[in-house]
C-alpha cells in the first residue's frame, strides 16, 4: 500500500491565499477595522472572550476578523493565544456586590432597594428588522437621569437574612484550574463553573432549557441579573500589597430554585449561579441553571438520569474548541486507517462468498 | 506626614488609576512633561492573569477565565522604583504607569498628581457618571392603576 506524504503544499497556499481574498470580499466595500468591530459587534467581542477564556477585546475584534465571523473559529483563534502567554498570577475574587451596574433587574421583587434598571437591552424591542440601520446616520444618544452612587445590594442577601435560602459560606481556598490540570471527575463545583463560564452558549442554552422542559426540572427564578465593570485586584508580591490591574464588564444571573429541606432543617430556597465575561446574559442564566441542575447530589436530590445532572457528560461535551477539534479533524486525511477498513471488509466478503460457495457445491 | 498605611493607600489609588487608563490618553497627558532616564528592573512583559470570582457571587472562590495584563519595573537615577500592572498587552502603557508611579514617589510628585492623575481621575469619574445616569433613566417607575374611582 503506497501513501502520498507530500504534495499538498501548493494546494495548501493557494488555498489560503483565496481565503484571504475571500476574508477580504469585494474590494469596492471599505474594509471592516478592528475597533469597528470591536465597538459596534461588542457582543460577538464578549462571546469570543467568555468561550475563549481571555478578557481582551481588541484580540477578540481582531480574532472574529481574522475568522471571518466564525465565532468558534475566532474563540479558537483566541485559545491558541492565550496558551502562549505566561501566567502572571491570579486575582483576588472579583467583588460583584460592588458592581457597577448597567442593568440590574430581579424577577423576584418587584420593588428591590436599587431598582430595576433594565440598561441597554434587547428585551421589549419588537424584533422587527430596522432598515433605518441601513443607512448612515447620526450617532444615537441615550437619555440620563440623577446617577446612584450608592452600591447595589443584591437581591439573595435579602432572602439570605432571613435564613429563606441557602448560604453561600465565604472562603478564601485555592480553587482547581482545568486549565492547569487535567479534569477529573467528580470535578465539583468550583471546577464545574470554571468549565461552564466557557462552555460553548448553545451547548450550556440547549441543557439548560432541558431542565426547563422537564428533563432535571429545578424551578428557578432569576432573583437577579446584573450586568456592569468590577475592578480586578491583585497581590503583588514585589510591594507587599494588592493593586488593582484593570476593570471588566462582567453579566452575574443568581437564580433562587426550589427548596432543599429536611425533618431536621427547615425548606430553604436553592441557589443556581452564573458569571460570565462580558454582556452575555444568555450564557449567564443557562450557566446558573445547569450549574443548579449539577447540584442534585450535595442538596440530597434524586439522580433523575437526566443530562444536564451527568457532570461528566455536560462538562465533557460543553467545550466547543475540543468538540470542533474532535469533529472536524475527520475530515482530514485518514486514508491509511480507511485503506486497512476497506481491506477487512474485502475479506469479510471473500470469506463468506467462499464459505458460500463451499455449501452450493455440498448439496 | 502620611503613615506607611496611608501611603500605600495613596500609592495603590494612582497604581489602579494609572493601569484603568486608557493607553494614549496617558501618553498624551505625559507628551509634554520632561522624563526622566531610568533602568530596567523587568522589561515589559505581557502575560495572563487568572481572574477569580466567588460562587454564589459571595461564596468560595473559582476560576473565571484570564485577562491580559502588562507589567514591569524600573528604577529612576535619583533611586525611586517604579512599578507597573496595566490591562491589556501595551508595553508602552506599562511603562509610562512605571515611570509616573516613580515620579510620585520623589520631588515631581506634585507635577505628576496635577498633570497626569488629577486629569485622568477627573475624566474616569466623567466616563462612570456618565453610564449611570443612562442606567438611572432605565429605572423601571413602577405606578399601580387604581380601578373604580
Amino acid at each position: 500500500m503506497y501513501v502520498a506524504v507530500k504534495g499538498g503544499e501548493r494546494a495548501i497556499d493557494a488555498a489560503h491565499e483565496w481565503l484571504a481574498e475571500e476574508r477580504r470580499g469585494d474590494a469596492t466595500v471599505p474594509e471592516l477595522t478592528v475597533p469597528q468591530i470591536r465597538e459596534q459587534m461588542a457582543l460577538a467581542v464578549n462571546r469570543v472572550m467568555a468561550e475563549g477564556s481571555l478578557y481582551d477585546p481588541d484580540l477578540a475584534a481582531l480574532a472574529i476578523k481574522q475568522a471571518r465571523g466564525d465565532l468558534i473559529e475566532a474563540i479558537f483563534l483566541i485559545r491558541a493565544y492565550r496558551t502562549t502567554l505566561p501566567r502572571l498570577g491570579h486575582s483576588a475574587p472579583v467583588e460583584t456586590t460592588a458592581m457597577r451596574c448597567d442593568r440590574r433587574i430581579s424577577a423576584t421583587f418587584k420593588d428591590v432597594p436599587g431598582g430595576q434598571v433594565l440598561g441597554p437591552t434587547f428585551d421589549y424591542t419588537h424584533r422587527l428588522l430596522d432598515f433605518a440601520l441601513e443607512a448612515e446616520g447620526e450617532a444615537p444618544r441615550a437619555r440620563t437621569s440623577e446617577p446612584r452612587r450608592e452600591p447595589t445590594p443584591r437581591v439573595t442577601e435579602f432572602l439570605n437574612k432571613d435564613g429563606l435560602i441557602q448560604d453561600e459560606p465565604r472562603s478564601d481556598g485555592t480553587p482547581p484550574d482545568m486549565t492547569r490540570e487535567p479534569m477529573e471527575y467528580p470535578a465539583g463545583r468550583p471546577l464545574r463553573l470554571q468549565a461552564l463560564t466557557r462552555g460553548d452558549e448553545g451547548f450550556v442554552l440547549g441543557m439548560a432549557y432541558s431542565t426547563q422542559r422537564g428533563y432535571g426540572r429545578n424551578h428557578p427564578f432569576v432573583g437577579e441579573l446584573r450586568i456592569g465593570a468590577v475592578e480586578v485586584e491583585m497581590e503583588v508580591p514585589e510591594l507587599g500589597f494588592s493593586v488593582c490591574i484593570g476593570e471588566l464588564t462582567l453579566t452575574e444571573c443568581e437564580t433562587v430554585n426550589q427548596f432543599a429541606g429536611s425533618k431536621t432543617e427547615p425548606a430553604q430556597f436553592t441557589r443556581g449561579y452564573g458569571l460570565v465575561f462580558g454582556q452575555t446574559e444568555r450564557k449567564a442564566i443557562s450557566m446558573a441553571l445547569v450549574d443548579r441542575a449539577l447540584r442534585w447530589e450535595e442538596l440530597g436530590e434524586e439522580y433523575l438520569g437526566a443530562p444536564a445532572q451527568d457532570e461528566e457528560f455536560v462538562l465533557a461535551h460543553s467545550d466547543n474548541i475540543q468538540g470542533t477539534g474532535f469533529l472536524e479533524h475527520i475530515k482530514l486525511p485518514h486514508y491509511v486507517d480507511f485503506q486497512s477498513e476497506l481491506e477487512l471488509v474485502r475479506k469479510m466478503r471473500a470469506e463468506a462468498m467462499g464459505m458460500a460457495s463451499v455449501k452450493e457445491a455440498a448439496e | 506626614m502620611e503613615t506607611p498605611e496611608q501611603e500605600i493607600a495613596a500609592r495603590r489609588g494612582w497604581m489602579g488609576l494609572l493601569a484603568r487608563a486608557p493607553a494614549q490618553r496617558l501618553a498624551a497627558l505625559l507628551e509634554s512633561a520632561e522624563l526622566p532616564g531610568f533602568d530596567w528592573l523587568r522589561v515589559p512583559e505581557t502575560g495572563g492573569v487568572m481572574v477569580r470570582g466567588r460562587m454564589g457571587g459571595t461564596g468560595a472562590p473559582f476560576n473565571l477565565g484570564e485577562m491580559t495584563v502588562t507589567r514591569c519595573a524600573l528604577r529612576l537615577a535619583s533611586g525611586e522604583v517604579g512599578h507597573a500592572h496595566v490591562q491589556g498587552r501595551n508595553r508602552a502603557h506599562a511603562e509610562r504607569a512605571a515611570l509616573v508611579d516613580a515620579l510620585m514617589q520623589g520631588a515631581r510628585a506634585d507635577e505628576m498628581q496635577s498633570s497626569v492623575l488629577a486629569p485622568l481621575a477627573a475624566e474616569e469619574a466623567a466616563r462612570r457618571e456618565g453610564r449611570a445616569a443612562k442606567a438611572a433613566a432605565t429605572k423601571v417607575d413602577f405606578f399601580t392603576m387604581v380601578r373604580g374611582e
